[in-house]
């Protein structure tokens, strides 16, 4: 007897709109939160009465376009306080750089302008197949089906059709590290640090890295239709709270606080769960949008799986380097260089490539850099619902910070603060006066928070080797998890983290395909 | 001894010109030469070798002062040009050591059950693993191998017998079946860090280990991709055992010695003190070169040895070359990462820790003992500084070789990692050599208390050296960094990876071509299969891979 047809741990976004799709095609669903809310990791976290932040997720970049159709998210509540939003690098003598889309404007040669350009138009044309990669299963390349065989067909043409000097310069790129690229294409130094910014960002890497190429793209596929960045009015819980109603509407029921202890696996099939307060649930299938490692270390325990199984999930890399501040301010700061019509911009502080480098360095020694890479959201500025009357909050993701450096977090979290907001007040030298309330979050405290492996927002790093058919690993890579009656609908599966809600579908379409094949 | 023929006449016809004399430029030669070509090799200074050459330096000592030991020599090459003839003897040697900072040290010994032991003192676990380690190296080395003696594909060309290229490295490496795949492309793509930490644990086994994957390199050993620096010294074998290592006996230049000899037995000529400044280009045609003194040889064929940097930026004309040529040589990434200290010894050094009759002490000699201080060590090169705590390869080979040094008497060669090619983006002075120098010597002083005061004589070489001298440029060892955009059908550029260079009739034959950089040979005979095909002539040069 099962209590329902599938069981989706985790209301995060992909949690969300794997059970939505799966709920649309008849089957009965129901989702198990811990928490008490909706979105995982894009939630609102209040940290001062009336003072609303984003507690992880602060921008919506690749959230499908197509999904917020098909799901009819708007008519769910989601909303956008702002669309295509400019990134603006910051500089302390105040002159900055704008980027939106392929246009670039500040203090910038007409050299990087065209160069600029003509990097834009290979990325979205690059970003264009990722994207159509991104939209189903990663194919196998050797033992795949005729459909797989199709796939690579398509995408050996679809480069064939770049045409042979876009083709070539990609297969070099591809592999190459962000600071070469940026060194053989642009002077400024300002325009290339934004640019590593973008590539290292929720990554373990340096500009300097090998791979970071590719990790500019990924970060990126919202170029291929000619996308930014946009802000959730409400805050990032709008876009759970949406996904929620949705999910509802097609008939998903909705459990809070109901944590999820172990995956019930009598034989070597999975049957349901068993819950922290002891409860059973028995579903035909168990959809885990929890990252692999707790999935398959925590949840089902390494004992029940394959020893290459066990060895693959081992070698998983989850080393995040993404911390988050938090403030709260009594009234707008002054940012070097800008008015205020623009403080609701996206504010990138990452003033030259090597900055950006330098500030990789601590993370490799379990410490953290004193001088970060930041990207600014001060969404009050574009939604004042989120702070009280005249008063804002500002929100930094920050890179790059060890999950547990030496000594732990208890005895450098005030030193870290401290250091962080220096660095800010070269930018934004009155921004102590107006500070009411200051947080940070570490990775270890996103870990804790969100239940996530390391803290990691992609729950598996990205880059080359943990990507398409190898992500998470290669008997996983197609969401059956290589355990009958599991699958995987979370960020650690293809195509990866960047809220783009991909997973969730991709890994709805896989289940409902092999259903209909038993 | 060889004998240099001094060219005086002005003008010289030839079948086949190659500029240059390195290990990879004689071997090219000696392929054309065999197949019935008029050749001649023109070397810039008065020696041969390139990089790849023993010289006395100090009364006595024969230095092989840049490259030092030998392995990845490609041994259908040195069966079939005849080399142990010629005066080759390749010895093997096995093992090393790691001196810790806590006084004890991790010896690698060449035997498995000393080794299994000595790595079980440090961890039980890692002792257990190196079989898993070793034969998952092996298998990622037995896939690539193939590789070496072949030209790179082009994966842009639609050219039939381009596409049927790409399909057989498609194959080798469809075999390998969706989880094997797999396994390579994280090979390849990740650090030498991350690789080893999946098979052991303790902090001086991966230290040791990583070494191989930054040596020569730009990189760090938590940077993706040098993991596959790590297989390029793997890949090599002497007598073969793969991934064994030799001395050459007499040095280094025994090797170019014997491709010289070879040369010349099949009637090549080798021209010393010719320095070429201007490869000739008529009508879309190389024609020749013309030397800096003016002299001129005349050719229809001319092919580089030199790195793609001075092969389009300084020998040929921008005018002669399309635009993306000049560009893409403009970008090829070179950069020096390394130095060199060549010493000459009054006795054996007493190592802490290491008896000076263990077997070890023929062994290549580390002295990190940790992942992070050897990244550290990167981290002062990214600052544009040569490492305060240098990684050192060192090694003793007049234990093995009494030729390199007189009775008695010693000669220690040490391969320094990292020198950045400028200081602080300038050009390094005398005083920053000092520094390089002293840098190296206190590393070796903490752990060996007799070292300074037996040092005899000792040449200092930074990237500053290696490029004035061997023509190197920016001092980086394999003329051109070996990470995948310059890897294969990327070697040195897309569209060039074939050996033919933009104007018909120029060659491109050194270690920026596929398959890369170490004392190999393989590219000078790839390219010289590519010369004798558009010639239309038989093909001399062994193919393929027929040991595994």
């Amino acid at each position: 007897m099962t209590d329902v047809d599938v069981l989706v741990i985790g209301a995060g976004h992909n949690g969300l709109v794997c059970a939505t799709q799966l709920a649309s095609a008849g089957r009965s669903v129901m989702v198990l939160e811990a928490g008490e809310q909706p979105g995982g990791m894009a939630v609102n976290r209040e940290i001062a009465p009336g003072f609303q932040v984003p507690g992880c997720a602060q921008w919506l970049t690749q959230f499908s376009p197509q999904l917020i159709r098909e799901l009819k998210l708007e008519q769910h509540g989601l909303e956008l306080a702002a669309t295509d939003l400019t990134s603006i690098g910051l500089s302390a003598d105040g002159n900055t750089i704008s980027l939106k889309q392929g246009e670039v404007s500040g203090e910038i040669s007409d050299a990087d302008r065209a160069a600029f350009a003509e990097l834009y138009r290979l990325l979205s044309k690059v970003n264009r197949l990722l994207l159509r990669l991104s939209k189903r299963p990663p194919p196998y390349l050797v033992e795949g089906k005729l459909r797989d065989k199709l796939a690579l067909a398509d995408l050996g043409l679809r480069l064939r059709l770049m045409g042979s000097d876009d083709m070539s310069e990609l297969l070099r790129q591809a592999l190459n590290n962000v600071y070469d690229l940026l060194q053989e294409r642009f002077e400024s130094p300002l325009l290339k640090g934004m640019l590593s910014l973008e590539a290292v960002q929720g990554t373990h890497f340096g500009p300097r890295s090998p791979n970071t190429v590719f990790t500019l793209l990924q970060r990126k596929l919202q170029w291929a239709w000619g996308g930014e960045v946009s802000q959730v009015r409400g805050g990032m819980a709008g876009l759970g709270t949406a996904l929620a109603n949705a999910a509802q509407a097609a008939g998903v029921t909705l459990r809070y606080g109901a944590e999820v202890q172990s995956l019930i696996m009598p034989g070597d099939c999975v049957e349901g769960v068993q819950l922290a307060d002891g409860t059973e649930l028995r579903a035909g299938c168990v959809v885990s949008s929890v990252d692999p490692v707790t999935t398959f270390e925590s949840l089902l325990g390494l004992a029940k799986v394959e020893t290459d199984t066990a060895r693959r999930v081992s070698q998983i890399r989850i080393k995040s380097g993404t911390a988050k501040l938090h403030l709260a301010l009594s009234g707008l700061p002054n940012f070097t260089g800008l008015d205020a019509s623009q403080l609701g911009q996206r504010l990138l502080i990452a003033p030259d490539p090597n900055y950006v480098e330098r500030a990789f360095n601590p993370v490799k020694y379990g410490e953290y850099a004193s001088l970060p890479t930041m990207d600014i959201s001060i969404p009050s500025v574009n939604d004042p619902s989120l702070a009280p009357d005249g008063q804002h909050v500002l929100s930094a993701i920050v890179q790059h910070v060890s999950h547990s450096p030496a000594g732990g977090w208890s005895t450098q979290r005030e030193r870290a603060l401290s250091d962080w907001i220096d660095c800010l007040a070269q930018y934004a030298p009155d921004i102590r006066e107006h500070i009411v309330a200051a947080e940070i979050l570490t990775p270890a405290d996103l870990e804790q928070q969100y239940r996530v492996q390391g803290g990691h927002w992609d729950h598996v790093e990205i880059s080359l080797d943990q990507v398409l058919m190898m992500r998470p690993f290669p008997a996983a890579a197609r969401y059956d998890a290589s355990v009958p009656g599991l699958y995987l609908c979370g960020a650690g599966s293809h195509p990866g983290g960047n809220l783009s809600g991909l997973p969730g579908r991709n890994a709805a379409d896989t289940i409902l395909k092999m259903e209909k094949q038993s | 001894m060889l004998c240099f023929q001094r060219q005086s006449n002005s003008v010289n016809e030839y079948d086949a010109i190659v500029i240059g004399a390195g290990h990879n430029g004689l071997t090219n030669a000696a392929y054309l030469a065999r197949a019935g070509l008029k050749v001649a090799v023109l070397e810039r200074n008065p020696y041969i070798g390139g990089a790849t050459v023993s010289r006395e330096l100090h009364e006595g000592w024969t230095y092989s002062n840049c490259s030092y030991v030998c392995s990845l020599l490609r041994p259908e090459i040195a069966r079939d040009l005849e080399l142990p003839r010629h005066g080759l003897q390749v010895v093997p040697y096995g093992g090393g050591v790691t001196f810790m900072q806590n006084g004890d040290i991790f010896g690698k010994y060449p035997e498995p059950e000393r080794r299994y032991r000595e790595m079980q003192r440090h961890s039980r676990r890692d002792a257990d693993a190196w079989q898993r380690y070793a034969a998952d190296t092996m298998k990622q080395t037995r896939l690539i191998r193939p590789f070496l003696m072949k030209r790179p594909p082009n994966p842009t060309s639609l050219r039939p017998g381009r596409l049927r290229e790409l399909a057989e490295y498609g194959a080798a490496f469809g075999e390998m079946g969706e989880a094997g795949l797999a396994d390579t492309m994280r090979f390849w793509t990740k650090s030498v860090a991350d690789y080893l930490e999946e098979f052991f644990e303790t902090d001086v086994i991966k230290a040791h280990l990583a070494g191989s994957g930054i040596i020569g390199t730009a990189l760090g050993v938590y940077s993706p991709g040098t993991a596959y620096v790590l297989l390029h010294h793997y890949m090599g074998d002497v007598d073969g055992n793969v991934g064994s290592w030799g001395f050459a006996r007499g040095g280094m230049g025994a090797v170019s010695g014997a491709l010289a000899a070879a040369l010349q037995s099949y009637g090549g000529e080798i021209i010393s003190d010719a320095d070429v400044g201007n490869i000739m280009v008529s009508g879309g045609k190389v024609t020749g070169v013309a030397l800096r003194d003016g002299r001129e040889f005349r050719s229809k064929i001319v092919v580089s040895n030199l790195d793609a940097k001075r092969t389009f930026l300084d020998l040929m004309d921008e005018g002669d070359l399309p635009q993306t040529v000049v560009q893409r040589a403009r970008n090829f990434k070179i950069r020096g990462s390394s130095g060199k200290l060549n010493i000459a010894l009054d006795g054996l050094p007493t190592f802490n820790g290491l008896d000076k009759k263990s077997r070890l002490m023929v062994g290549d000699f580390h002295f990190h003992d940790s992942l992070p201080r050897l990244e550290r060590a990167y981290d002062d090169w990214k600052n544009e500084t040569w490492s305060k705590d240098p990684y050192l390869d060192l090694l003793i080979p007049s234990l093995f070789d009494p030729t390199v040094a007189p009775p008695g008497k010693h000669m220690m060669t040490v391969f320094v990692q990292y020198a950045p090619p400028k200081i602080n983006g300038r050009e390094w002075t005398d005083e920053d050599k000092a520094g390089f120098e002293k840098s190296v010597l206190d590393q070796i002083s903490n752990y060996s208390p007799d070292f300074r005061d037996l040092i005899v004589h000792c040449e200092t070489r930074t990237p500053r050296e290696l490029e004035n001298e061997v023509g190197l440029t920016e001092g980086n060892i394999f003329q051109g960094e070996l990470t995948f955009d310059q890897l294969l059908f990327n070697r040195p550029f897309p569209g060039y990876a074939q050996y033919r260079g933009p104007v018909k009739g120029m060659y491109m034959c050194g270690s920026a071509t596929h398959p890369g950089g170490g004392v190999m040979a393989a590219p000078g005979a790839n390219a010289a299969r590519e010369i004798l095909a558009d010639l239309r002539e038989p093909n001399v040069v062994p193919e393929g891979y027929a040991d595994d």
